[in-house]
């Protein structure tokens, strides 16, 4: 039955799914899929957004009823109707977003997760059982630490523990390393190698080409619902598995570096000692100094959650500056508000597209009017100019190479649409300063090509862009400058060839870099 | 331009909507009949039988359809106060006190000059009336916007206060020489013209008018369009630089003034005099309807439509069949209750 040896030993066969297929309305999400695992061994699931991979993944985990299609554990026919049934199946997914309650320490989060949970909580036994597994792969984790004090990463340990206490044989990792700094990934990886080697199978959601070839086994590359080929890593190379994943080869942007026009132009946004004080879990922003110039893309490093959300909030005017003073185009505009913010030119790309950008129940339509409705009000606003908008908008498509449906509500959109919805929206009218939060999270490898490409264009045209991302290389390769944030403060200020992903990485995560005396 | 399927998934979201819609009024009018059923054969009376006259006495007559014109006026108006800042998320518990306010500032005007030919005198008290619920509505309004205080909290308990105010003004200084708890009779000038006959006054005018109106407001114009947004997600409107604070406080003043509006009406178009407590509900009935009906004007029209002849007939019942006014109650009730559990067995929900 298996079309491919695995690679070096021969270990067993473990999962297969055989014809799979699931049809939403209007989309073939899987088009008759074979799929072998094999135990120990991580196994990639590579393809763009909408290739079909977590649904794949969703129908193994018994989230979602595959149309037409069987699945077999050990050579058995099983039936997987609910994620109940796939983890008596030993088989465990971790989702993009986690699902651990914050206010439950890491004990109680796990146990309560366990199959044999009794009436009476032993939570020392979990403890026990806990600090066992953690020391045995590495994953250190406290677990009296109530969740909502661990970052990220931590919490990602957290539900890989949880996974592992459940007796899961197969972990499902859905694009793990999203929300990871770089040194997380390795100790991800490292993770991950040791739980091949006891024997577990792990299959990793990503469309990150350069994860993929790091450290899996054996790759699956799906293109529109279908199985491109499934290849050994030893056997694949970057450029073989691009063109897998997209038929046709693709150019990448090219950046010119152009040259920064500092102290020749007045600077389009000059934060000066800001300090900001959130409300609930946020961040508080400490002393901010920052300048963004005309023609420059400044780019924000830092994981996620140590200001970024507030330092775009701040600029626009969603948060006070409870010090320090806020200049734009020269002009003071510390108290200004957002509508005036908005209308002097400045467009912001949030880090949440449905929560913090979209009216979910509107039209993509009307969702692409609200942040411009002075714009196309006609009879004193009696009457939208909606032919207005659909051609403003249509531009901006035209350019990018998007093409979005206009009458359906933002909420029906994938989180790729969704995104790419927004950039359209907040790129049209060209706006004069870009606050663009992690711009690229949800699209494909084409879409994002298309909208740094959009990025750049702006920055050629004199605007002024301030770039939040947690990628380093889309930092890397597009920033002018480089500010780094930690716990709400900038903690590094680089032009990006004066640095390197390490050391960022270090001061993104707060702890200290041993061949650098830099601040 | 790929115009057509966009177009065509349109119109099936449309029919879609007005098939959940049927469903819903449809359900609702079953189950208010058979509830209603039940509790007359428990009284021990015959259901088909006391159907029959409820029929003849509301839509089988002119002058029961009258009546039942006359009981849906009002309600209009205050379901409207409550349905237009809901449309940003706000819910206005308050119109029974937005109600007894605007009907003491436009008993004042009508008090003070009623030698003013109407004319005049009318459009005074109309001002007036939606003055007071404005300012009534303004407190809970600004308090939200400052982030304060939650709005359902303080309409709901600004209510208690406003018949106090209207009781205070009453007894204290407006009260006729026969009667401690009510105002002198208005003066003709002070009343609102009647139709046809009828006791249906100029107030039904009034909330058809404001129902298109508010239709209007949110299907084409700028503000309908910033409302929806802040509707669907306040934050995401604050970010798109969409004035939320202003909105919050304008919509609910706004609100207010309609119920001020409904106040008016009622002492000047039903009562024609201030009586003290007079409003039996009418400002809690408008925030059912209007929840029932989902926020919808035509919605609006309709379920005030069944509620007024559910509250006539109950009239007639009670004047009949010795049944206790508190059926009607336990009926709405129990309608209520089965509209918003929305049984799923009769309405696909997509949402989940």
């Amino acid at each position: 039955m298996p079309k491919l040896l695995p690679p070096e030993s021969h270990p067993t066969l473990m999962i297969s799914m055989r014809e799979i297929s699931k049809t939403f309305p209007g989309v073939v999400a899987n088009d008759r899929i074979d799929l072998d695992i094999y135990r120990a061994e991580i196994h990639a699931l590579l393809g763009e957004n909408g290739a079909g991979k977590s649904t794949l993944m969703k129908i193994l985990y018994g989230f979602y009823r595959a149309d037409s299609g069987r699945i077999f554990l050990d050579g058995q026919s099983l039936s997987i109707q609910s994620p109940h049934d796939a983890r008596l199946a030993q088989i465990g997914m971790v989702f993009q977003d986690f699902t651990l309650i914050p206010a439950f320490s890491v004990a109680e989060n796990i146990a309560l997760f366990l199959p044999d949970l009794g009436a009476v909580l032993d939570i020392k036994d979990v403890n026990l059982r806990i600090e066992q597994l953690s020391a045995r792969y590495n994953l250190k984790v406290n677990p009296h630490a109530m969740v909502s004090e661990l970052s990220i990463g931590e919490q990602q340990k957290v539900e890989i523990l949880k996974l592992l206490l459940s007796d899961a044989r197969l972990l499902i990792l859905d694009e793990p390393t999203r929300v990871l700094a770089p040194h997380e990934v390795d100790a991800l990886f490292q993770v991950l190698d040791g739980l091949r080697k006891d024997g577990l199978a792990i299959i990793l959601i990503t469309h990150k080409i350069n994860e993929v070839m790091e450290c899996s086994d054996r790759i699956t590359v799906l293109r529109r619902g279908r199985v491109v080929g499934t290849v050994p890593q030893p056997d694949a190379s970057e450029s073989m598995l691009v063109e897998m994943m997209f038929e046709k080869k693709l150019s990448d942007v090219e950046v010119s570096r152009s040259v920064i026009r500092k102290g020749a132009l007045q600077p389009l946004l000059k934060l000066h000692g800001v300090y900001t004080r959130s409300e609930g879990l946020g961040v508080n922003l400490v002393d901010i100094d920052l300048e963004v110039c005309p023609g420059e893309i400044v780019g924000v490093a830092g994981v996620s959650g140590n200001g970024q959300k507030e330092l775009g909030d701040v600029v626009l005017g969603m948060i006070k500056c409870l010090k320090g003073t806020k200049n734009l185009f020269g002009k003071g505009v510390t108290h200004h508000s957002i509508q005036r913010m908005r209308k002097s030119g400045i467009s912001y790309i949030p880090e949440n597209p449905l929560t913090m950008a979209a009216a979910p129940f509107m039209t993509v339509l009307e969702n692409m009017a609200v942040t411009k409705t002075w714009r196309y009000a006609r009879q004193g606003g009696l009457r939208m100019d909606w032919q207005a908008v659909m051609t403003d908008i249509e531009n901006t498509m035209k350019r990018m190479g998007f093409s979005l449906p206009w009458y359906v509500p933002a909420r029906s959109l994938s989180g790729g649409n969704l995104q790419r919805m927004i950039i359209v929206r907040e790129l049209t009218h060209d706006p004069r300063l870009i606050i663009a939060s992690y711009l690229t999270r949800g699209l494909d490898v084409q879409s994002t090509i298309a909208a740094h490409s959009a990025l750049i264009q702006a920055r050629e045209n004199g605007a002024g862009v301030l770039l939040i991302s947690e990628s380093l290389e889309e930092l890397f390769k597009l920033s002018d400058r480089l500010i780094v944030l930690y716990a709400g403060r900038i903690v590094g200020r680089f032009r990006p060839k004066e640095t390197d992903s390490y050391e960022i990485g270090h001061l993104m995560t707060g702890t200290k870099v041993q061949h650098d005396t830099k601040s | 331009m790929t115009q057509s399927p966009d177009a065509r998934n349109r119109s099936s979201f449309i029919a879609e909507k007005l098939m959940h819609f049927l469903v819903r009024y449809g359900l609702m009018i079953v189950i208010a009949f058979l509830f209603f059923g039940l509790i007359l054969l428990i009284s021990g009376e015959d259901p088909i039988q006391s159907y029959r006259d409820i029929f003849t006495s509301t839509l089988g007559s002119s002058y029961g359809f009258s009546e039942v014109v006359v009981a849906m006026s009002p309600m209009l108006l205050t379901a409207l106060a409550v349905a237009l800042p809901s449309r940003l998320g706000l819910i206005n518990v308050g119109v029974e006190g937005q109600l007894y306010m605007g009907a003491c500032f436009s008993t004042w005007g009508a008090l003070a000059f009623s030698n003013s030919p109407s004319w005049i005198l009318l459009p005074l008290m109309i001002v007036l009336g939606m003055i007071g619920g404005a300012l009534w509505a303004f407190i809970p309004g600004y308090l939200r916007a400052l982030g304060l205080v939650n709005e359902t909290i303080t309409t709901l308990l600004l209510n208690s206060v406003a018949p106090m105010i209207v009781s205070f003004f009453v007894f204290g200084f407006w009260h006729s020489p026969m009667d401690t708890n009510k105002t002198p009779n208005f003066s003709p000038s002070a009343r609102l013209p009647k139709f046809f006959d009828t006791r249906i006054d100029l107030s039904l005018v009034i909330g058809l008018a404001l129902l298109v109106l508010f239709w209007f407001l949110m299907r084409y114009t700028r503000w309908g369009l910033e409302m929806r947004a802040i509707g669907g997600n306040p934050l995401a409107a604050r970010r798109n630089g969409i004035p939320v604070k202003t909105y919050l406080i304008a919509v609910m003043c706004i609100g207010g003034a309609i119920a001020g509006l409904a106040g008016m009406t009622q002492v000047s178009g039903y009562y024609g005099v201030l009586l003290v407590n007079f409003s039996r509900g009418i400002g809690y009935m408008g925030f059912l309807i209007s929840w029932l009906a989902g926020g919808s004007p035509l919605g609006i029209l309709l379920t005030s439509f069944v509620i007024s002849i559910i509250f006539s007939g109950g009239n007639l019942l009670q004047l009949t069949r010795d049944l206790p006014y508190a059926v009607i109650n336990v009926l709405l009730a129990f309608t209520l209750f089965v509209v918003l559990a929305r049984p799923s067995f009769l309405i696909n929900r997509k949402e989940a």
